[in-house]
């Protein structure tokens, strides 16, 4: 690995304003993605600013909104009580990605901010407009079993890796985010970023920013509720394709649902117009498979990818099942 | 005040090209008393003649990060070795007297470094790209924590920090500042083995035992989480950690009998 300066602080203020002296400067938190990308050579900060010690690991409520810090573990968050409890959807992605060990050290911000795992973006020998604006997309035309199949672009294919972030976009998260004049909220659905012409920015955090945490509105959706992840092994790999369902039934009606995916496209993908759909219908066999239909209208596959093309609709489908049969 | 230098080391030059020295220096300043130590690392390059701050043989040059601007390595690249010395320790001395919650490795190739491995403490200085695992395995020789993918694909260098597993291969051992590390070492009490360590080998949990230090280590922890109820509860829990062989259902024999045991582990 290439050395580097490491500078290490105990406040989110003292953190940012190190980070607004030196814009190439990166956070390192839990470092399981950001140390394995340097070990690559993908990456090669100057400086990192450890950010362990500031203080943002509460899981809290506060009115009807469920705040959790930027810092906090993954392991934390899938494990307290609260988030058991009122977003068990958020639990069950947590416990779906990567393994205990890395749960226990990566971070809420880290998770969001992790980059994508394309085989092509990860060998510094091969051509990514990610990696290196202008080099073209391997994947593309190359090995693409992993790739996107929603809102991709000429330049990029990639998907975003995260399960968490599935559960999010699905629940309505915001984010707080700060820099050294003050705080701004955004919809984690505004996070992300789909690749368009510009593959190397994964989310619109701004140079001189810093994830402070999010907040998450309480709901209905804790009973019926399923996040399925398809991959290639039975634990520890990422998603093929991943679903976040959730529904909350009042007099055989639903009432409120929601639905997002991942492994599918560059950012977490929300299936909005299946929700229109399914709002205000009985949680039927038929209906869910008209809303998976749906879900994959402007849906474009690669070759390596095409099974994505029906292994979609059929997850969708069976989350959606399986979400019903918790009541 | 110079109070004691250790002998210049060679380093096995990489390309072979490249003759790189590395100083160890203690000064002391004379107003506070306080001893700093300061450690640098030169190196001879060919090309120029001129000794040069040592750069690591894969570091890419400067003309290729045209953002890199007035930074420390440029600037001290600038400056001779013998200015960069001598301009040091005044700077150096301000910088460990400032007690501020930010440290600085800025002035120091090495950063201080205290935490406990197995119940013992050590205080160091190392390297900020130095992980976990290599400052377990190449400065401590507790060689029993493996490296196996270096990547956190494979849970072979599992240990515990503060009773919780993790990767030890992708975590800097500077982000372990005061953490209690635990390694398979550190497992056993004397010649008694831990129970799990017993189960292992009364179960065969093991074929080549490469990836075993971290499947106990990993294993410990699964039991004490509460999540050893089940095989198929195991199986996942268990999922970070690799083994080729296949030694999978003994692994999970052993837990299950770790954990029907009802010993507190």
């Amino acid at each position: 690995m290439i050395n580097f300066q490491y500078l290490r602080t105990t406040t989110a203020k003292s953190a940012i304003a190190l980070l607004g002296k030196d814009k190439n400067a990166k956070f390192l938190a839990g470092g399981t993605n950001l140390i394995d990308l340097m070990k690559r050579g993908v990456t090669a900060p100057e400086k990192l600013i450890d950010i362990n010690h500031v203080p943002l690991k509460q899981i809290r409520q506060i009115g009807n909104k469920i705040h959790i810090g930027a810092l906090a573990s993954n392991t934390a968050v899938a494990d307290h009580p609260l988030i058991k409890e009122k977003l068990p959807l958020l639990s069950r992605a947590l416990q779906a990605g990567a393994s205990a060990q890395l749960r226990n050290v990566a971070t809420v911000g880290g998770n969001m901010m992790q980059r994508t795992r394309c085989g092509y973006f990860y060998d510094i020998e091969m051509p990514c407009n990610k990696r290196q604006p202008g080099t073209g997309c391997g994947a593309m035309e190359g090995f693409n079993r992993m790739h996107a199949i929603f809102g991709t672009s000429e330049k990029c294919i990639a998907v975003h890796p995260s399960d968490m972030c599935v559960a999010l976009i699905a629940l309505d998260a915001e984010v707080i985010l700060a820099n050294a004049k003050g705080e701004r909220k955004l919809s984690f659905k505004d996070f992300h970023r789909l690749a368009g012409d510009t593959p190397q920015l994964d989310n619109n955090l701004k140079a001189d920013e810093m994830i402070i945490g999010l907040e998450i509105p309480t709901n209905n959706l804790a009973k019926n509720y399923h996040y399925l992840k398809v991959r290639d092994r039975a634990s520890y790999a990422f998603a093929l394709v991943s679903v976040a369902a959730a529904f909350e039934i009042v007099n055989n009606k639903i009432t409120d649902v929601r639905l997002a995916m991942g492994g599918v496209a560059h950012k977490p993908w929300r299936l909005t117009a299946s929700e229109i759909f399914l709002k205000g219908k009985e949680a039927s066999l038929t209906n869910f498979e008209q809303a998976a239909q749906l879900a994959m209208k402007d849906a474009k596959s690669f070759g390596g990818n095409d099974f994505k093309l029906k292994l979609a609709p059929n997850t969708i489908i069976e989350a959606l099942n399986l979400a019903k049969s918790k009541a | 005040m110079l109070v004691s230098t250790s002998g210049v080391t060679f380093l096995l030059p990489i390309n072979f090209k490249e003759i790189s020295f590395s100083f160890y220096f203690k000064f002391r300043d004379g107003n506070t008393g306080k001893t700093v130590n300061f450690y640098r690392r030169i190196h001879n390059n060919e090309d120029s003649g001129n000794a040069t701050i040592y750069k690591h043989p894969t570091m890419k040059s400067s003309e290729q990060k045209p953002n890199q601007g007035d930074s420390r390595r440029d600037f001290l690249k600038k400056t001779s070795v013998i200015t960069a010395i001598a301009l040091t320790p005044g700077t150096a001395i301000k910088a460990a007297e400032n007690n501020a919650d930010e440290r600085f490795a800025e002035l120091f190739e090495k950063i201080p470094l205290k935490l406990t491995v197995n119940n013992k403490a050590y205080q160091t200085t190392v390297e900020p790209r130095v992980t976990l695992l290599e400052y377990l395995r190449e400065e401590l020789h507790l060689t029993g924590t493996k490296k196996g993918c270096d990547h956190g694909q494979c849970g072979a260098c599992t240990v515990h920090v503060d009773g919780q597993r993790v990767n030890a291969c992708l975590s800097l051992a500077v982000m372990n500042e005061g953490k209690k590390i635990t390694t398979i070492e550190g497992l056993a009490n004397g010649d008694t083995l831990h129970p799990m360590q017993a189960a292992f080998i009364k179960h065969d949990g093991f074929q080549c035992g490469y990836c075993t230090p971290g499947q106990i280590m990993s294993a410990v922890a699964c039991v004490r989480e509460g999540h050893a109820n089940s095989r198929a509860e195991i199986s996942e829990y268990m999922s970070g950690n690799i083994c080729r062989c296949g030694a999978y259902p003994n692994i999970v024999d052993a837990i299950i009998e770790v954990k029907e045991g009802g010993e507190t582990i």
